[in-house]
């Protein structure tokens, strides 16, 4: 497998990734525009949401019950798992053709990218 | 505001953002976040977490083109990964400890730089050069279509551009932006790598750096989901359509109005900051 192989199934991948998350942040859109189209709004002040928009168990649990809010941020991190995946897998490739020093490169990436995301577990 | 007008209104100006982000190559975020701060007076908190999700949307989405094109290299991408994604993690973090002011202002002398890259970038003619000593260890060189044929390049001053790409991972971090242009200056100017290999690349990493703060911004409530649908969803259509018009474009007169409608972003959003209204 070369690298011009491995960036296009990279490529291919991220895409479908981008559309299915857009598909269920649309599908949580449209049911919270039908239940709270005309209420009122404002976020001129900033305040934290609860466990069930910060945290991914909370997000999992409220998309279950097909909150709307819930549905949004499961697809919101489906999309930011697209990258991550893109390392991945890059990450498989390189140590597939044996580059030591690639799969390292990879993995020290991932590892920046876990220390991140562990905060929202 | 009425929840139907608000999403209407924000999914209109992120579409357009997007649009214009993906004929300029300058992204969706620079324009979203003032566009909701200073057009609707959302929270620049929730601007920039929406924005940093559109931001992957788009880098993610268009992945797949670039792929084929043959330009990027996934190598100088991953190895300069390490240094972006550490910036971001640093600028996720800062984010939280720095005042609404002060990130306004900060946003605007962000803006005022892709500003003046829009107005100077051209795509460097220099030749491909040949890598140094470090350049070489790490395999960064390639080859890229030239005229029908692939021609060599190679990469100079790898610590330079790491440590720019470490910036650009800050400035992403903090603001909720790609900072693709801030990329490119590290790929194309310090390491001296062909223009479109350093624009494709910069653009598959802007996805992978953006990740890196996501965690932050999410467990920090930064990514409000009754904003950041309208904002994903319209800077993730015009950038589809945007990157489909490219060709047919005059994209160096576009390239100079955007600038201009991005300085003028940029004043408005460091008065605002600094008269406290932001």
């Amino acid at each position: 497998m070369n690298d011009r192989r491995l960036e296009g199934i990279i490529g291919q991948l991220l895409r479908a990734g981008v559309l299915l998350a857009a598909a269920i942040v649309a599908s949580g859109g449209v049911s919270y525009l039908v239940q709270h189209h005309s209420s009122q709004v404002n976020y001129h002040t900033f305040a934290a949401g609860g466990q069930s928009v910060r945290t991914l168990p909370g997000i999992v649990a409220s998309a279950a019950r097909l909150d709307s809010a819930g549905l949004i941020q499961l697809g919101l991190l489906l999309l930011i798992a697209t990258p991550v995946a893109r390392v991945a897998i890059a990450l498989v490739g390189f140590a597939l053709e044996r580059d030591r020093l690639y799969t390292v490169v990879s993995l020290t990436v991932l590892l920046i990218l876990a220390l991140s995301l562990i905060r929202a577990i | 505001m009425t929840v139907l007008e608000f999403t209407v209104v924000v999914w209109a100006l992120s579409t357009l953002a997007g649009f214009l982000g993906a004929l300029t190559g300058l992204g969706g975020g620079v324009v979203v976040v003032p566009a909701l701060t200073l057009a609707l007076g959302v929270d620049i908190k929730y601007a920039i977490g929406a924005s940093l999700v559109s931001v992957i949307a788009t880098s993610s989405g268009a992945a797949a083109a670039y792929v084929r094109e043959g330009f990027s290299n996934i190598r100088i991408g991953m190895f300069l990964e390490i240094a972006t994604t550490l910036g971001a993690v640093v600028g996720a973090l800062l984010a939280g400890r720095i005042g609404t002011h002060a990130l306004a202002i900060i946003f605007g002398m962000a803006l005022i730089q892709s500003a003046f890259y829009s107005f100077k970038a051209t795509p460097g003619s220099e030749l491909p050069v040949e890598s140094d000593a470090l350049g070489r260890r790490l395999r960064l060189g390639g080859n890229y279509p030239v005229d029908g044929k692939r021609e060599e390049y190679g990469a100079r001053n790898v610590r330079t551009g790491l440590g720019i790409m470490f910036g650009a991972g800050a400035l992403s971090g903090l603001l909720g932006i790609g900072s693709g242009a801030v990329k490119v200056i590290a790929m194309d100017r310090a390491m001296r790598i062909p223009f479109k290999v350093s624009t494709t690349t910069s653009n598959f990493m802007i996805g992978v750096t953006a990740a890196a703060s996501a965690g932050v911004y999410l467990s920090r409530g930064y990514i409000e989901p009754r904003v950041a649908m309208p904002v994903m969803l319209g800077v993730l259509g015009g950038a589809l359509v945007g990157t489909k018009v490219l060709v047919h474009a005059r994209v160096r007169t576009l390239r100079m109005v955007f600038g201009v409608v991005i300085l003028a972003l940029a004043i408005e959003m460091i008065v605002n900051g600094l008269s406290g209204r932001i």
